[in-house]
């Protein structure tokens, strides 16, 4: 039975202490990231991939876990978005106050979810993404002709009276503590049973079925979770650069760009979602705002870059990493053989009643 | 009314009938390969522009730069298949097709944009405007050409499909690709071919669409969403589908339009989650063969 | 004694072909039993009809009293009728400890679902998979991925979690087909002992002759979705019905003929 007692990771205790310590770094220079770039530009540029990190550790909550692709993420963040401009706007909300909103544009975000996924999740995985793309359509189209969503011009935020030099820092917080949040939430998922229950439906859904797991349930509660952060940080967005279009609220590209994040990082994973959207977002940006890249040739790189993820690094950098990284540990040691149980002494005294109570 | 009610519905069908065709190449591709090519809407586009450019600089007719498109397409079609598809492996195979299509889309439409710009064009031969006069109605020209050739190619793609060898080795392969491989069929050699076919099926699609609407590169988003809709209506995979579901939603659009044009498309996507709601696997779909 | 387990007149067809053509077996309780016939005959399918994968068209599956025909697998399964595959179906990106919590949380009914679970719950569980993981020897292999087991490995996992749950039936399917003669050895045991000392019952399907003979105390011969003959294994093994549905008729001709010749 001593054997029972050593479950869990196997990592030597170094390699503990050294994740443990890299968590702790990434964490001070998230704090003091704006502390020490002050220039707006540059915070500009933290609150963006904050904003994405969020997205995409949401994203991975629901597609990751369940393995079903949503490319309809946009219509939580755009809902959000809009969700906000609405109520900021009929309901005379101004300044600060208006953040008191962003638990609403959660709650909206939840909403939409629920019919989202009633309709999207009873059918086959490729359909299933397919109408994502569907619902996504029809929330832009509606945010074009809806009356109280105002057209094609949009929504403008309340005013916010905030210094041109420091506006960016408190979004920067406010952003990142949602990407705290969103990385706990994800964490948690993954520890708990409904987690487990997620990625036995990914593997074999049926059987998972078969089990009594109740899959409807649990996968609509998972998109649910994501869908509320996902429009949370969505109207955060809107308050941010003030303004929100159909195009823009709702981008045919926001959901590539997550998914593209994710695969890159490796998908399943959080800390794969976290640094996908680490690497691409500064990346992405940083490219539109070189002339030589117009609109065109960043599209093309985007697709460019997924290709070459896809076809070479098809898991992503966190699980390739991971595996080079055993790889490199296993040389030169004897390649371990996987007794199996023939070798576990056949004559053994059989345990009695087998645990079965 | 009725007379307008009348006109939408043949304009329907007819405009159905340009669906189709763009819309058979993708549930043909889906059906037999389990891909889902959403670069098939920036494909459309690719070869309306190919028939643009024919025309323009070379005073070529559309329809017979078809014989030039076609042959064209198809060759982009396999290689695209060869350079990125063939190499996808592993459980989520389908998904993963998706989004490298998309990818591929992407690049294909930054192309377009860098080589054509940004403003609309449409193909204006001379008889782009001339119809012909039946019963109360006038109907486009263009229209009726596109609805045969729709028709033409749909029954091609059966024939080739049911009665040819090759045919046979493509449904072998959708049946069981192992067992394929087996009896000696180059699985890969019959996926690429096939997928240079459906996307060949897009050049005449795209020549059509052309004709019959201004467009530029980013036009290839809007068809692609509604491109889904059709062949997920239909039922993936179903050739017969496609050219129904395609007739219908196009007719439904252009009835709405009649009325509130602004929510027309909003119906045409509505139709399909109403659909979905009560046959998840559309209105001629397989069942949900294997495993998920 | 009526049977615990027992299915009268199933029918299925799948597009022309009859799969079962009004299948009948019965199994009592606390005895191992087992479903033979050649390839084709429908065993699988019948089991796929007992536990819910399939809707028969025609016929009745009872469980003690209860008609438990065409309900869902869940339910079957939540009955007390476990059961395996014969392409092992496990989650192959779950560790195998994580597998076997799979099949015991649905005993649960947990109030929330983001279920942090009350670590009681959730240790007394694990302790349970550790065991049956024990019993069956790959209890060292708990934080490894399914996927990466071997065949025999993953038989005896699937064996096990179907255990988890404690059910008073278990179906195998085809439980020795593919493995080395010690793991044979091994699940027979197991099997023998889960029946001795728990008093569970078991219907096996299988090829084994062996095994099957060994093992079980009832056999039933299906071929072409019907029951042909059933009864002890020697009753079995000598019926010239059962001869005709693995040999072929002429075959037996040919023998019989060959009897007379001499």
């Amino acid at each position: 039975m001593n054997e029972a007692r050593r479950t869990g990771r196997s990592l030597p205790d170094l390699g503990t202490a050294a994740k443990g310590g890299g968590l702790l770094l990434v964490i001070v220079i998230a704090v003091l990231f704006p502390q020490v770039f002050t220039n707006p530009a540059v915070t500009n540029y933290g609150v963006l991939t904050l904003i994405f990190v969020t997205c995409a550790t949401a994203w991975n909550i629901f597609s990751g876990n369940t393995g079903y692709i949503s490319l309809g993420q946009a219509v939580f963040y755009g809902s959000g978005a809009y969700a906000m401009g609405i109520a900021a706007r009929d309901w005379h909300i101004e300044g600060t106050a208006v953040f008191w909103l962003l638990p609403f544009s959660g709650a909206v975000g939840a909403v939409v979810a629920v019919p989202f996924g009633l309709i999207a999740l009873r059918v086959r995985r490729h359909t299933f993404i397919v109408i994502t793309i569907a619902v996504f359509f029809i929330f832009q189209l509606m945010a074009f002709n809806f009356w109280f969503t105002g057209g094609s011009s949009g929504l403008n935020s309340p005013f916010l009276s905030w210094p041109a030099t420091t506006y960016n820092t408190p979004f920067y917080y406010i952003a990142l503590g949602y990407v705290a949040g969103s990385v706990v939430i994800a964490w948690l998922v993954r520890r708990s049973r409904f987690g487990l229950q997620l990625r036995a439906i990914r593997d074999d859904e049926d059987r998972a079925r078969g089990l009594g797991v109740k899959a409807m349930r649990v996968k609509l509660a998972a998109f649910a979770i994501s869908g509320t952060i996902t429009a949370m940080i969505g109207a955060v967005w809107f308050y941010y650069i003030n303004q929100v279009e159909p195009q823009t609220g709702f981008d045919p590209l926001f959901d590539l760009t997550l998914v593209l994040m994710v695969f890159l990082g490796g998908f399943g994973s959080i800390s794969g979602a976290v640094l996908g959207a680490l690497i691409i977002e500064p990346l992405t940006l940083w490219l539109n705002t070189q002339p030589a890249f117009s609109g065109s040739v960043s599209e093309i790189m985007l697709g460019a870059i997924f290709l070459l993820v896809v076809l070479f690094m098809p898991r992503g950098i966190i699980p390739t990493g991971g595996e080079f990284i055993t790889k490199l540990r296993m040389r030169g040691r004897p390649a371990v053989t996987i007794t199996g149980p023939a070798s576990s002494t056949p004559s053994a005294p059989p345990v009695s009643s087998g645990g079965a109570r | 009314m009725a007379r307008e009610i009348t006109e939408a519905i043949v304009d329907g069908i007819l405009i159905g009938g340009v669906y189709a065709l763009m819309a058979v190449g993708l549930t043909l591709i889906f059906g037999v390969l389990d891909i889902i090519n959403i670069a098939q809407g920036v494909l459309v586009i690719l070869g309306a522009y190919l028939s643009y450019s024919l025309f323009t600089k070379a005073h070529i007719d559309p329809f017979v730069g078809l014989l030039i498109t076609v042959p064209a397409m198809f060759v982009i079609g396999v290689v695209i298949h060869w350079a990125f598809i063939s190499r996808l492996r592993g459980t989520e195979r389908t998904s993963m097709t998706l989004l490298v299509t998309y990818a591929v889309g992407l690049i294909i439409e930054g192309v377009l944009f860098k080589i054509y710009g940004a403003n609309n064009v449409q193909i204006n031969p001379r008889y782009v405007n001339s119809s012909v006069h039946i019963l109360d109605f006038y109907v486009g020209w263009v229209y009726i050409w596109g609805f045969i050739l729709a028709l033409v190619l749909v029954a091609a793609v059966y024939v080739l499909l049911y009665r040819t060898r090759f045919g046979r080795s493509v449904r072998a392969v959708i049946q069981d690709e192992t067992a394929a491989r087996l009896v000696g069929i180059n699985v890969n050699k019959v996926a690429a071919l096939t997928f240079g076919i459906g996307v060949a099926v897009t050049a005449a699609g795209g020549e059509v669409f052309g004709l019959t609407n201004a467009f530029n590169a980013n036009s290839g988003y809007d068809l692609i969403s509604r491109l889904l809709s059709i062949i997920i209506l239909g039922g993936m995979g179903s050739v017969g589908g496609a050219l129904g579901a395609s007739v219908f939603m196009l007719t439904l659009e252009s009835v709405v339009t009649i009325w509130q044009p602004n929510w027309a498309v909003v119906v045409y996507y509505a139709a399909l989650v109403i659909v979905l709601l009560y046959r998840p696997t559309g209105l001629f779909g397989r069942k949900a063969v294997r495993a998920q | 004694m009526t049977a615990l387990l027992r299915t009268e007149g199933i029918m299925k067809a799948y597009g022309g072909v009859q799969a079962l053509n009004g299948a009948a077996i019965a199994v009592e309780e606390g005895t191992v039993a087992g479903l033979i016939g050649p390839n084709g005959s429908g065993k699988t399918t019948l089991f796929n009809v007992i536990t819910g994968y399939e809707r028969p068209d025609a016929g009745h599956v009872w469980f003690g009293n209860w008609q438990i025909t065409g309900l869902a697998p869940d339910k079957v399964f939540a009955a007390g009728i476990g059961r395996t595959f014969q392409l092992t179906r496990i989650f192959p990106r779950l560790t195998v400890i994580e597998n076997m919590l799979i099949a015991a949380q649905s005993k649960d009914r947990p109030k929330n679902l983001l279920a942090w679970p009350g670590r009681d719950a959730w240790t007394h569980h694990r302790r349970h998979a550790m065991d049956l993981l024990a019993f069956l020897g790959i209890e060292r292999h708990a934080d490894v991925l399914a996927g990466s087991l071997s065949y025999g490995q993953r038989k005896l996992l699937e064996l096990a979690y179907v255990l988890v749950a404690d059910p008073a039936v278990i179906l195998l399917d085809e439980p020795a087909g593919g493995v080395n003669p010690t793991l044979i050895n091994l699940i027979g045991d197991r099997i023998r002992q889960l029946n001795t000392d728990k008093g569970k019952t078991f219907l096996l399907v299988e090829h084994n002759m062996e095994f099957v003979m060994g093992l079980c105390s009832t056999i039933t011969v299906l071929e072409s979705g019907a029951t042909v003959v059933s009864g002890p294994p020697d009753i079995v093994r000598t019926d010239k019905r059962v001869l005709d549905a693995y040999l072929g008729a002429d075959l037996d001709e040919e023998t019989a003929g060959n009897e007379e010749g001499r």
